[in-house]
């Protein structure tokens, strides 16, 4: 039907998950972290769609379906999280809830 | 149709680099939106236009409109932005950035070493999709069911204002 | 009557139970009731067996109450074996040790433990009776070790004292070096036998071993070894002495008329295993015959009451373990009966002294008590008599002059035993009477404080009746030849084969063994009543007061095993203050804290941190799976 490879699909989703990764590691804002999260959450779906587009297959996109629902609870949990951690804090820097360190 | 693809690959690319070198959090998501809408025509190329409509309806509405909603509520400032820059010096970034492209060299390096069957994508339709989730994916959905009922729950309790908002153990601890 | 064997040893279990139990929330005069009552019920129990033993004319009664515990072909039984040796046994454990309650009753009535004082007694009277009631040698065991635990608890009753719980320790570690050997005997006739059970043993030890062998003379010296430490024989006698620290009753009840005696009773239980190993016999009356010469002149020179009877006591074992070596079976244990009597009347005599001199036991700061104290006096007197071996009227002479002969004229006896045991004879009463006089005749040095009440003289009339009747019941050959105990014993312990070629002149021995006792007492009656200046004049001489000190001390032995033994062993303990092998598992708990501090500090709380942590994991599965 068209052109496009597995080899260019995935690369595209390889290039945006390191993307995010570097996003969250780099980051110390706690909102910014979610935000990374949700592009490497949506990097993983595109993974998973190039490959169920590769074998003719509905599973790839139903696991895009899975991970969709999956980033919608973890984003709502996570901004509530964030909500708490602002108010006791009074600050988004992730390295100030350190108080479980060992 | 191919060109589109790399077309739309190099704008989430871009956009998505954007986003995370963003100081101002709404700049930042405002390349988000554009790094999805990207997305979806990536999606749309390669034969999944349902994928494509829920990237935009989830990503790009939901998910987005919410964190927009919770950085109102914060009520942040042009100090936030400040500090962001202040929190973001190369020195902090460089090293991490180095070990995240050296994995990402190896997994292109999988990528283009492994010698797969060299075909095209093909569609699969919305219907098939479907069918098969509510197929063999039965127990998949009520899964999904169950988060979103704890991420409702969840984010529920969590967002309500209480008054003891610090554990009893801990109260000593923050009163000094 | 024989299906109620398993109360005897039970009832004094039972009295020790309530008064562990229940001990401090009786009232204070309920104590020595259940106390010396259990004991009191068990001896009139024996009595009535005993009456049906001797008129039914039972070789044996046996009961087995339950099987203790049955592992790989050991299964020995909580089970009970009366015969005539084991009876006269019990009849002293019992019949004494009422007595010894009875005066405890009023010796103890002050003491803040009158409880724990009478619990103790009780356990240990239920131990000694299943020691000696056992049929088996686990039983025994379990009985040998439970009397070495209350002579434990006893030593050491009043405990706030230092000196009084390291005589306790010393009693225990000393006898656990017998016992030890006692324990590797046991293992050896299980090893050969396939059984512990006594008779069993006895019936086919004949069988598998011959006259002599390796092994039974082996397993008959380690015998030896548990019996010389539990009766206090050389080399392992240094604990006695100290063990007078217990109360008085204790002394009479546990370190001279019962547990002492338990190794003579554990060589005459076993004396098939001794008439096979000759040399075994002979090393035990040789033991007997050095520990009675040197116990002997040690009690001459000690100036505490009690120490003085508790060398006497181990100078009169020493003449048990004679007879037992030279093959005089019954002399030994008619011997061990008389010496219960006398003994035990010492010690409570010597006790109501104490008690009566405010807890003073230097004999020289006493003097003149005969007319203060008349009924202890003559007991006291009676006692020593008997001690002495004074002819024809006491108790002491019949038994002491049966071993004294059959030392000489059985048929292991030997000149040599029996110039020993002539010698100590002598020493004997000159210690005893030395004793008698110092403590009873000349001036009164200390003032009386306490006089005995009924039940503490009433015990001591008892057993100074015993000391005077008990010699009748076995004469001399030549004197009426009535020999009710040898019959007695006969069933049990073979009668001794006596040179007949001395038999005919049996009354000179008889005539030199009674000047010898007469001669002692008169020499103490010189020294220490006519002419107090000969003390003086022996005091002058440098060699007497060397040798003075030297038999002081026990003849060196506390300070020999001190240098050899406790020196030694305290230096090494020194050295390994750090304990070296501790080092290993220090070094385990070192290396998981330090293992712990380095984990908890990758437990940063940074989530980025954490985050770097997942990318350098996931870099190397890559790279490792690249690799591969």
């Amino acid at each position: 039907m068209n052109g496009v490879t597995l080899e260019a699909g995935l690369l595209l989703a390889a290039i945006l998950f390191i993307l995010g990764l570097i996003s969250v590691l780099i980051r110390r804002n706690i909102i910014f972290m979610l935000i990374s999260v949700e592009i490497m959450l949506n990097a993983a779906g595109l993974a998973f769609i190039v490959a169920g587009m590769h074998w003719a297959q509905p599973d790839g996109q139903v696991m895009f379906i899975f991970i969709l629902t999956m980033a919608a609870a973890e984003v709502s949990v996570g901004l509530a999280l964030i909500l708490q951690l602002y108010h006791q804090l009074k600050t988004l820097d992730s390295d100030a809830a350190s108080r479980m360190k060992g | 149709m191919e060109l589109t693809f790399y077309i739309a690959a190099a704008v989430a690319i871009l956009a998505t680099i954007m986003v995370i070198t963003r100081y101002n959090m709404i700049h930042a998501l405002l390349y988000l939106v554009v790094s999805f809408l990207a997305i979806s025509v990536v999606f749309f190329t390669l034969g999944a236009p349902f994928m494509a409509a829920l990237e935009i309806i989830i990503y790009a509405g939901a998910i987005v409109v919410l964190i927009i909603f919770v950085i109102m509520m914060l009520n942040l400032n042009a100090d936030s932005v400040k500090t962001e820059e202040e929190w973001l010096k190369p020195r902090i970034w460089v090293g991490p950035a180095i070990l995240s492209l050296v994995l990402l060299a190896e997994l292109i390096y999988i990528f283009t070493a492994s010698d797969m069957p060299a075909s095209t994508v093909a569609a699969v339709d919305a219907r098939e999709v479907g069918i098969a989730l509510y197929g063999p994916y039965m127990l998949g959905v009520q899964l999904c069911g169950m988060l979103l009922m704890a991420g409702i729950v969840g984010a529920y309790h969590l967002g309500r204002q209480k008054k003891k908002v610090i554990h009893r153990f801990l109260e000593k601890e923050a009163a000094q | 009557m024989e299906n109620l064997i398993w109360l005897i040893p039970a009832l004094p279990l039972l009295g020790a139970t309530l008064l562990i139990l229940f001990g401090l929330r009786l009232p204070r005069v309920l104590v020595p009731v259940i106390g010396a009552g259990s004991v009191g019920i068990s001896a009139v129990l024996t009595i009535l067996l005993g009456i049906q033993f001797l008129s039914d004319g039972a070789a044996m009664y046996e009961q087995q109450v339950w099987q203790w515990f049955s592992v790989a072909g050991l299964s020995p039984g909580i089970s009970f074996h009366v015969d005539a040796l084991t009876l006269v046994f019990i009849f002293v454990i019992t019949f004494v040790g009422f007595l010894i309650h009875l005066y405890s009753a009023e010796f103890m009535a002050e003491d803040a433990d009158y409880s724990r004082f009478f619990a103790s007694m009780n356990l240990f009277v239920c131990a000694m009776l299943v020691l000696v009631m056992a049929d088996n040698l686990v039983l025994l065991y379990l009985g040998w070790e439970g009397v070495g635990l209350c002579s434990f608890l006893l030593i050491g009753f009043w405990y706030r004292e230092l000196a009084n719980g390291y005589a306790a320790r010393k009693a225990f570690i000393i006898t656990r070096v017998g016992d030890t050997a006692m324990a590797f005997a046991l293992f050896l006739l299980f090893q050969h036998f396939g059984t512990l059970n006594i008779q069993e043993i006895l019936t086919q030890a004949p069988q598998t071993w011959s006259v002599g062998s390796q092994t039974a003379v082996l397993v008959a010296l380690l015998l030896v070894g548990g019996a010389v430490g539990k009766s206090a024989q050389l080399p392992l006698q240094t604990w006695l002495p100290d063990a007078m620290a217990g109360p008085s009753p204790v002394s009479a009840l546990i370190h001279a008329a019962t547990m002492v005696t338990a190794g003579v009773y554990l060589i005459s239980r076993m004396y098939v295993l001794f008439e096979l190993a000759p040399t075994a016999q002979m090393v035990v009356a040789f033991i007997g015959a050095a520990t009675l010469l040197i116990a002997g002149f040690t009690a001459l020179t000690q100036n505490d009451l009690k120490r003085v009877l508790a060398y006497s006591t181990i100078s009169q074992i020493g003449y048990m373990f004679l007879a037992l070596g030279v093959g005089a079976w019954s002399a030994a244990v008619f011997h061990f009966m008389i010496h219960a009597f006398f003994k035990a009347l010492l010690f409570l005599g010597a006790g109501a002294v104490i008690m009566a001199l405010h807890h003073e036991h230097d004999m020289f700061k006493m003097g003149g008590l005969r007319h203060k104290m008349p009924v202890v006096f003559w007991t006291f007197l009676i006692g020593s008599a008997s001690l002495a071996a004074v002819p024809l009227i006491s108790a002491g002479f019949y038994s002491k002059d049966q071993i004294l002969w059959l030392g000489l004229a059985g048929e292991r006896g030997s000149v040599i035993l029996y110039i020993a045991a002539l010698l100590g004879a002598f020493v004997t009463s000159i210690y005893t009477f030395r004793m008698v006089f110092i403590t009873f005749f000349g001036e009164e040095k200390t003032h009386i404080s306490h006089m005995p009440g009924f039940w503490m003289k009433m015990p001591l009339v008892v057993l100074a009746i015993l000391s005077v009747i008990g010699g009748f019941i076995e004469l001399p050959h030549n004197f009426a030849h009535f020999t009710l105990f040898t019959n007695y014993l006969e069933p049990v312990l073979p009668v001794i084969v006596i040179d007949e070629g001395l038999s005919t002149i049996e009354w000179i021995f008889q005539i030199v063994a009674a000047v010898v006792a007469l001669a002692g007492i008169y020499i103490a009656y010189l020294f220490y009543l006519k002419k107090p200046e000969l003390v003086q004049n022996v005091e002058n001489s440098r060699f007497a007061m060397a040798m003075h000190r030297f038999w002081y001390s026990g003849w060196g032995f506390d300070a020999l095993y001190d240098a050899v033994f406790v020196q030694p062993y305290v230096y090494l303990s020194k050295l390994n203050r750090n304990d070296a092998i501790d080092l290993i598992y220090t070094g385990f708990a070192n290396l998981t804290q330090w293992l712990n501090s380095l984990f908890a500090r990758t437990q940063t709380g940074m989530l980025r941190t954490y985050m770097l942590g997942v990318l350098v994991g996931a870099l190397l599965i890559v790279t490792i799976s690249l690799l591969l």
